[in-house]
């Protein structure tokens, strides 16, 4: 048996096939190997979410998971969402609101806070949802808790949040 | 990280074999826990065995009424799933209670009941440690020890089982369902499934080498308020220093099961004949025996206070 294994997957729309070393995270596979270097790499451990994309629709930290575990699947990363000139609605609020200082969160921040409102709107409940049986909503105290897995270190949380809502539709 | 070999399993029984038969093989499932570790080199295994592909990702009712959860259904489609959210609600609150909202996604039920401690000293490779060096010693026991156990702790390991889920499971009196190597399926109560550390904190569960976990099976609903209270560091996205899940009836009987105190969830039934008689009855029967260090008896008190909190609830 190998210590490499080839895979295809698709990445923000285009097939793409790569030969990785088993060790290899989504994380790697996607900047070392793809040269997609807007995810990000901030503690390699799950716990600080710069490195969130969403992997069929969900978001995850693409450092924890290896790269030969998604044979056939469709990754999302910010490339893929918008580019200068044709922003994602989630982009445009982020730079509408400040939603940063030195960015470097900003890429899983972003991935994590389209998934965040897609949960919702599957009625997916969070810590703070007071009713279980009732349907999720959208406010501030629900962003906030389901967004705590994407640290900033510079502390644009208020920013992030009224970027969210506007998305959302909701007032911050 | 060291290297490995790597192969998607085309079978749970295939899987099985090929666990037993390389000691040095691991299953990987979501793989959040694990690869942290690999990352560490706390975990080394030479060969991964991937199960992703096994289906066992369904919820189903049981002719008992309960409810069988896949191995490999995911902690967020468990706590959001219709039927858990009406019948056991203390599970999706304790799955909520638990890790981030991407962590959730991959984190599978199987693989929350097999997540090691996060004891800094197991995670910091300079340091002693007996669960990841059997006989280095343990360096929390007189060490910084606010966040560790304080009950069933033995003199070679002070560690905690970090799971929020594996309290509701406790509580709820679930059934851990596997394969064998050798083909034989066998069911373990969560009561038996986790250890105490004793002289061997390596060996954290009953599994045998290559045993593999297909589902946890709840048995029918119980009813009751549903209660799951967790004290932590940080609003959200922390381990617990204490957490309580609890089922209470109107009558003020129910049952408790305690997180962030011991090696295994924690839950004494004699001290559950003591809750109508108040949270300072149940709670000293429950952490009767605990041997806190002086940075965490605070635990103690607090599982009270939880406690008396708990039973306000369910009153309110």
């Amino acid at each position: 048996m190998s210590y490499s294994t080839k895979l295809s997957l698709t990445i923000n729309g285009q097939a793409r096939d790569i030969d990785v070393d088993n060790r290899t995270t989504l994380l790697d596979a996607l900047r070392e190997h793809l040269h997609l270097t807007g995810t990000k790499k901030g503690c390699d451990h799950g716990q600080c979410g710069a490195c969130t994309v969403l992997v069929d629709g969900r978001r995850v930290n693409a450092c924890l998971t290896l790269a030969v575990m998604h044979e056939g699947d469709d990754v999302t990363t910010i490339e893929g969402l918008g580019e200068p000139g044709n922003l994602h609605p989630m982009q445009s609020a982020f730079v509408k609101h400040d939603g940063f200082q030195c960015g470097y969160c900003t890429p899983g921040q972003i991935c994590s806070s389209i998934a965040v409102l897609d949960e919702i709107k599957a009625n997916i409940p969070s810590h703070v949802t007071s009713d279980l049986t009732a349907e999720a909503a959208v406010t501030v105290e629900e962003i906030r808790e389901r967004m705590s897995g994407n640290i900033c270190r510079c502390g644009a949380y208020s920013n992030i949040i009224d970027a969210i809502s506007e998305v959302a539709g909701t007032r911050a | 990280m060291r290297a490995f070999t790597y192969e998607r399993a085309s079978s749970v029984e295939a899987a099985a074999r090929v666990g037993a038969s390389n000691p040095d093989a691991k299953f990987i499932a979501g793989g959040t826990n694990l690869l942290d570790l690999m990352k560490l080199e706390i975990e080394a295994p030479t060969h991964l065995i991937d199960v992703n592909g096994l289906g066992l990702d369904q919820i189903e009712p049981t002719p008992e009424g309960g409810l069988r959860i896949g191995a490999l259904v995911r902690n967020t489609d468990l706590a959001a799933h219709d039927l858990v959210r009406r019948d056991y609600p203390l599970l999706s609150r304790a799955l909520l209670a638990g890790a981030s909202g991407q962590l959730r996604n991959k984190a599978t039920t199987a693989g929350n009941l097999l997540q090691r401690t996060r004891c800094p000293y197991f995670y910091d490779t300079n340091q002693p440690c007996n669960k990841r060096q059997p006989g280095s010693g343990c360096s929390a026991i007189g060490g910084l020890s606010r966040q560790h156990a304080v009950i069933g702790v033995s003199d070679a390991c002070i560690a905690t089982h970090p799971s929020d889920m594996a309290i509701a499971m406790r509580a709820l009196d679930a059934v851990v369902e596997t394969v064998k190597p050798d083909g034989r399926r066998r069911a373990i109560a969560i009561e038996d499934f986790h250890l105490l550390p004793g002289d061997t904190p390596h060996i954290e569960t009953v599994l045998e080498q290559g045993e593999i976990i297909t589902a946890v099976v709840l048995p029918a609903p119980v009813g009751g308020r549903q209660i799951y209270r967790k004290v932590r560091d940080r609003a959200s996205y922390a381990f617990a220093l204490v957490s309580v899940g609890a089922v209470m009836h109107e009558d003020g009987t129910g049952r408790i099961a305690v997180g962030g105190v011991a090696h295994k969830p924690w839950r004494v039934e004699e001290a559950e004949a003591e809750l109508t008689k108040g949270a300072r009855a149940a709670s000293t029967i429950l952490m009767a025996g605990a041997r806190p260090t002086e940075q965490n008896k605070f635990k103690i008190e607090l599982v009270q206070r939880l406690l008396s909190a708990v039973i306000s609830e369910a009153r309110g």
